[in-house]
């Protein structure tokens, strides 16, 4: 009988009964609703073991890859370790290795990879500033096997985070950050699928470190990346994605524009748009798309109606307190 | 006798019927500015728990409300009888598509139907 672990005290349950069940028998009531794997609000996580592949129906890949699970269709083989409901975030501490900036007014940041920090190339941390009562998230730019931590930091005007960043911190400072989070993030499950990434300003950096990480996993699909600006200055890295394209015959750049004349190879106008254009056949495609919270919609309105599945469409939006 | 949830085909069918509803809605201008706005990742997982219970999955949703979640959309968009009517229709040919017959296309658009009231803040 497998023992399933859950806030420090471990059950017996058995492999012929479905877990929810088996745990409510023990008085761990954890929120259902369908008991058949269909609403999701039963959701956990398996943090030792491996949830039967059964149990994970229906869910998201990058949930999958994170062992998510659905207890009301999950019939345990194996001994498993639950997630707590509320779980302490791991902090960690780093110093800043460099500080140079990719255009007028976005910041590139590098920190010291601490030891034991892990993460999938797309997911973003919570950086605290020297208080440690101000958090804000950012997305890694960099990938696993980087021995520094990539930031791209936009210099919001009156920004609190951003302008700490910024303006204030220093090379060679000492900066604490929360664990990496987020769904929005590159899985070699399947690398000949042709993979769309878009998003605009800093959006670019989850997105370059998902496209490295492809590149890197050997992924065969097309990997087409849009990036968008307001205007040709607002573009960054277009050197190291323009190098990238050339290495790899199935990487694609496409710089967009909204105002004013694109950059050689570029397009104008704006990039929910150009990608119904110029993205080409999308039908079962993954979309990765990230940065302003309205663009971000709407991007996702378009390549939902160009034949990407929403099962497939990642995002992340970078909301902010207005 | 199977729960209405259980002839449909419960989990499998949520899962079939979620992008071709969506498309169905998205692709109709009379409804499609209810949704502009919205992040799409997370009204997959509304679509699902809309799809859920009207296909006859329990209705006690943990802290669900139609009234408070339509609200905004009533009194500030002017959500009204006929927008519900298109959302049923679009409801009624995904389920055809997907080859639901006819006796539990009803007994779902039943379900669906008895939530006017409280979808349109009545
Ligand atoms: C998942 C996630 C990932 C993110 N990743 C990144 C990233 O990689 N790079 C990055 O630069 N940012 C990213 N952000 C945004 C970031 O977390 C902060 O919101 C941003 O840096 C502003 O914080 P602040 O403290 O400087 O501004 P605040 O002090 O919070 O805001 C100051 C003022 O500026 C306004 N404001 C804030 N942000 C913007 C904006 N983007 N555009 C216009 N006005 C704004 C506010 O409404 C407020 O009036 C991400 C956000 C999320 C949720
Ligand atoms: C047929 C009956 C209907 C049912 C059973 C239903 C059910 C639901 C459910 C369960 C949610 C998610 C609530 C939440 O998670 O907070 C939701 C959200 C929503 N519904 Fe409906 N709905 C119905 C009709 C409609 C109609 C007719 C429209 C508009 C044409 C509509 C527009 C929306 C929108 C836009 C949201 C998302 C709101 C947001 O994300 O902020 N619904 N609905």
């Amino acid at each position: 009988m497998p023992n399933i672990s859950f806030e420090g005290k471990t059950y017996h349950c058995d492999e012929d009964k479905i877990l929810l069940d088996s745990l409510a028998e023990h008085g761990v009531n954890i929120p259902f609703s369908c008991r058949g794997g269909a609403c999701h609000a039963c959701l956990s996580k398996i943090t030792k073991g491996t949830p039967p592949p059964a149990s994970q129906m229906g869910l998201r890949d990058t949930l999958k890859a994170q062992n998510y699970f659905l207890p009301c269709i999950c019939k345990p083989i194996t001994d498993m370790t639950m997630a707590a409901k509320v779980q302490q975030p791991m902090s960690y501490a780093a110093s800043v290795i460099e500080k140079s900036w990719l255009n007028a007014n976005t910041l590139l940041l590098r920190l010291s990879k601490p030891a034991g920090f892990r993460y999938h190339a797309g997911q973003f941390i919570n950086l605290m500033d020297e208080t440690g009562n101000l958090i804000r998230s950012y997305s890694l730019a960099s990938i696993q096997s980087d021995d520094f931590l990539e930031l791209h930091i936009k210099h919001v005007p009156d920004g609190k985070m951003s302008g700490w960043l910024c303006d204030s911190l220093k090379r060679g400072d000492d900066i604490a950050f929360v664990e990496a989070s987020g769904n929005c993030f590159y899985l070699d499950n399947d690398k000949e699928q042709a993979l769309l990434l878009a998003g605009a300003g800093t959006g670019l950096a989850p997105l370059y470190g998902i496209a490295r990480e492809a590149i890197a996993s050997g992924h065969q699909g097309k990997i087409q990346l849009f990036h968008g600006a307001l205007a040709k200055e607002g573009l960054y890295y277009e050197d190291e994605l323009k190098a990238l394209a050339r290495q790899h015959a199935n990487f694609h750049y496409t710089a967009c524009v909204l105002h004013g004349q694109a950059p050689e190879g570029g397009l104008q106008g704006s990039i929910d748009q150009l990608l119904k254009q110029h993205a080409g056949e999308l039908k079962g495609s993954r979309a990765y798309l990230c940065g302003d919270p309205g663009l971000v919609s709407s991007m996702q309105q378009s390549v939902f109606c160009a034949g990407i599945s929403m099962q497939e469409i990642y995002a992340d939006a970078f909301t902010f307190t207005p | 006798m199977s729960s209405l949830f259980e002839q449909i085909g419960g989990q499998a069918s949520v899962n079939a019927a979620i992008d071709p509803f969506y498309r169905r809605v998205l692709g109709d201008p009379y409804v499609s500015r209810f949704f502009e706005n919205v992040d799409m990742v997370k009204q997959a997982e509304k679509q699902r728990t809309f799809l859920t219970l009207a296909f006859g999955g329990p209705n006690h949703y943990a802290g669900m409300d139609m009234r408070a979640g339509h609200k905004d959309l009533v009194e500030k968009m002017g959500l009204n009888d006929t927008h519900f009517e298109h959302i049923l229709a679009h409801l009624r040919s995904t389920l055809a598509e997907l080859g639901l017959k006819d006796d539990m296309i009803a007994q779902v658009v039943t379900i669906a139907e008895s939530t006017r009231a409280d979808v349109l803040n009545k």
